[in-house]
């Protein structure tokens, strides 16, 4: 009965209309590719997923329960995780501090407790070793590069267990052997029943580890297809408003 | 593995990662190597600190004020320069906390003033010693709380609505008590005084109660969630909130901490003075904010110090000092403070550059 099932999301910012009536669903253990122009309202999808902005209209259900998310944490609750395409990371704390951002191990001791920097350090150093990252858990996220500070948002999604894990464009700004160490890891997730949407530009990518193609033209889903059932000339040209639908 | 070894791998096969050359137990102790790896070391980290450099500015002007006058270097004058210094210093660790938030609190003179009124009246009337500690901190706080509300729920700026705080504070004071002095502190008035003028083991108690707050700030801005989030927020605001941050309570949280550190600092200043006006802390927030700022705490947010509070308030205190006994007329004081503030400004610019 499906993992996350989306009804008629619309999205108005005053006069534009970033989406018009989504459908979307996927399964656990599933990988969905959302593909679309610049400006086609992926990433606004996702902050509504993700609890970030509200539906103008339309129903988002988990696990067959219509669900509102009022603030981001809420969707945290419900078991969903977002990487964002800008990343939203504290420039001035460092990458293990971000990666707990929010959620900081702490000790305790009766009626204290304190920061657990250790903990937080060695837990953000293998997460960032899981992910192939030359990222030092002390260094400032300032003095990062964009593939480290990439590194840093992903593995913000790894200290929870989700359901759900949104990924707005991850690997816009990595590097050849990392973009091989997040689509392994798509597929990881994947293969323990998590359910994965993937934004992304590059089409072997989408093709390497999604079941399934999402495609939005102007804010409407033109189509989604399994990826067996179509191909990346196809998807192309559904982008780019070649193909009108499919 | 040492990460010496990986190193030296890397540079003979200049051009290849060490990816492609080391098998996979060597992955792991790369990975292990970069967990480990700081930036700096713990003194690099120091040096690169505006407190460190302030502090050394404070040994430097000493150092010259001891062969300029005699009187320097007295145990009397220490004693002056810290206790004078100590209730701007408590305020500025307060202050300190807003401006990491990108805020500013432009209130705190005049609420200096109107906790020295709220106080005074409480005690006047004949209430213990407890009961104006009370009233003194809860004027500071329903002050610190309508600032916070104000910035953080109707999305004001903190300048506006600070610099509006100054004003009304000011005025409110003025009018309960009637534009009159106190010096009546009712039947504790000899222990208020004894808390906010006298010293223990020759240190005055204001100047312990300095230590005490830098300490648990300093405990707070390393080892609690609370300082963590405030830092986050200076940071990136919008970040903080999406990771569940809840950014309005916390900077209201802020102004409140701010508006108490300057309730503990009038409690402890009518106590000294032996008196209190509604006059009081007139162009206080210029020397606190002064002393924040040439502490290490940097207008743009993000960055706090505990120890630069009373490190910047000293550097304030003692430039008043040195001029004093080197003999430059008074009216010379403002000056060389906004003097060093510029340049403290100006050395965390260098500084920053030399960054990136
Ligand atoms: N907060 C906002 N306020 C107003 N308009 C917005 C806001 N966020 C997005 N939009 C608009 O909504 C539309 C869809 O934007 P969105 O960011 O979802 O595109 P996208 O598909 O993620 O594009 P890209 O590939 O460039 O990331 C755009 O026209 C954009 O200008
Ligand atoms: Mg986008």
């Amino acid at each position: 009965m499906g993992l996350l099932n989306l009804n008629g999301i619309t999205k108005s910012f005053g006069a534009i209309h970033a989406l018009n009536g989504v459908d979307l669903s996927i399964d656990p253990g599933e990988a969905v590719g959302l593909m679309g122009d610049n400006g086609a309202g992926k990433s606004t999808l996702m902050k509504i997923i993700a609890g970030n902005f509200k539906p103008t209209s339309g129903e988002i259900r988990i696990e067959d329960k219509s669900v509102e998310f009022h603030k981001p944490i809420d969707a945290r609750y419900a078991g969903i995780e977002i990487v964002y395409q800008d990343l939203a990371l504290c420039d001035n704390l460092t990458a293990a501090a971000n990666v707990f951002l929010g959620r900081e191990a702490k000790k305790r001791i009766g009626p204290f407790s304190w920061l657990d920097h250790g903990a937080m350090y060695k837990r953000a150093g293998e997460l960032f070793s899981e992910l192939k990252s030359e990222t030092r858990p002390r260094d400032l996220v300032r003095q990062m590069s964009g593939g480290q500070r990439q590194a840093v948002a992903i593995a913000r999604t790894r200290l929870s267990d989700p359901k759900l894990v949104l990924m707005d464009e991850p690997t816009a700004a990595i590097s050849v052997r990392q973009v091989a160490e997040v689509l392994a890891l798509i597929k990881r997730l994947k293969d323990t029943g998590h359910a994965v949407i993937l934004v992304s530009h590059r089409m072997p990518d989408v093709f390497d580890v999604c079941d399934r193609v999402a495609v939005l033209r102007r804010g409407t889903k033109v189509a989604d297809k399994h990826i067996k059932e179509t191909s990346p000339e196809e998807v192309t040209g559904l982008i780019t408003g070649a193909i009108e639908a499919a | 593995m040492t990460e010496e070894l990986t190193d030296q791998k890397q540079r003979r096969h200049p051009g290849r990662g060490p990816v492609d050359t080391l098998n996979e137990m060597d992955h792991a102790a790369i990975d292990d190597s970069i967990t480990s790896r700081q930036e700096v070391s713990g003194f690099g980290s120091m040096i690169r600190t505006q407190p460190f450099w302030v502090f050394l500015a404070i040994l430097a002007i000493g150092f010259v004020m001891t062969f300029v006058s005699d009187a320097f270097m007295t145990e009397r004058n220490m004693f002056n320069i810290t206790r004078n210094f100590a209730f701007f210093g408590i305020m500025a660790l307060g202050m300190s906390a807003v401006i990491c938030t990108a805020g500013i609190d432009l209130s705190v003179g005049s609420l200096l003033g109107l906790c020295a009124i709220t106080l005074g009246l409480t005690m006047q009337a004949g209430w213990g010693i407890e009961v104006g500690f009370v009233v003194c901190m809860l004027t500071a706080a329903a002050v610190g709380a309508i600032n916070g509300v104000l910035i953080a729920y109707l999305k004001m700026a903190p300048f506006v609505v600070t610099l509006g705080m100054l004003a009304m504070a000011r005025s409110i004071a003025m009018v309960i008590s009637n534009n009159k002095m106190i010096y009546e502190f009712g039947p504790d008035m000899e222990l208020f005084e004894w808390i906010g003028g006298e010293s223990m083991l020759g240190v005055p108690n204001v100047v312990w109660v300095l230590i005490l707050m830098t300490a648990g700030f300093w405990w707070v801005w390393r080892y609690s969630t609370w300082g963590r989030w405030v830092i986050a927020i200076g940071g990136n605001a919008q970040a903080a909130k999406l990771s569940g941050i809840p950014v309005e309570r916390m900077i209201v949280s802020v102004y409140m901490v701010c508006s108490m550190c300057t309730g503990l600092a009038a409690f402890m200043f009518i106590g000294y003075t032996g008196s209190a006006t509604n006059g009081m802390g007139v162009t206080y927030e210029l020397n606190v904010i002064a002393a924040s700022v040439i502490g290490g705490a940097n207008l743009m947010g993000g960055v706090v110090y505990a120890l630069g509070a009373p490190i910047g308030a000293a550097l304030v205190e003692l430039i008043r000092n040195s001029l004093l006994l080197a003999g430059i007329p008074a009216l010379w004081q403002q000056f060389f403070v906004g003097l060093f503030l510029i340049l403290a400004v100006l050395l965390e610019q260098i500084r920053s550059r030399g960054r990136s």
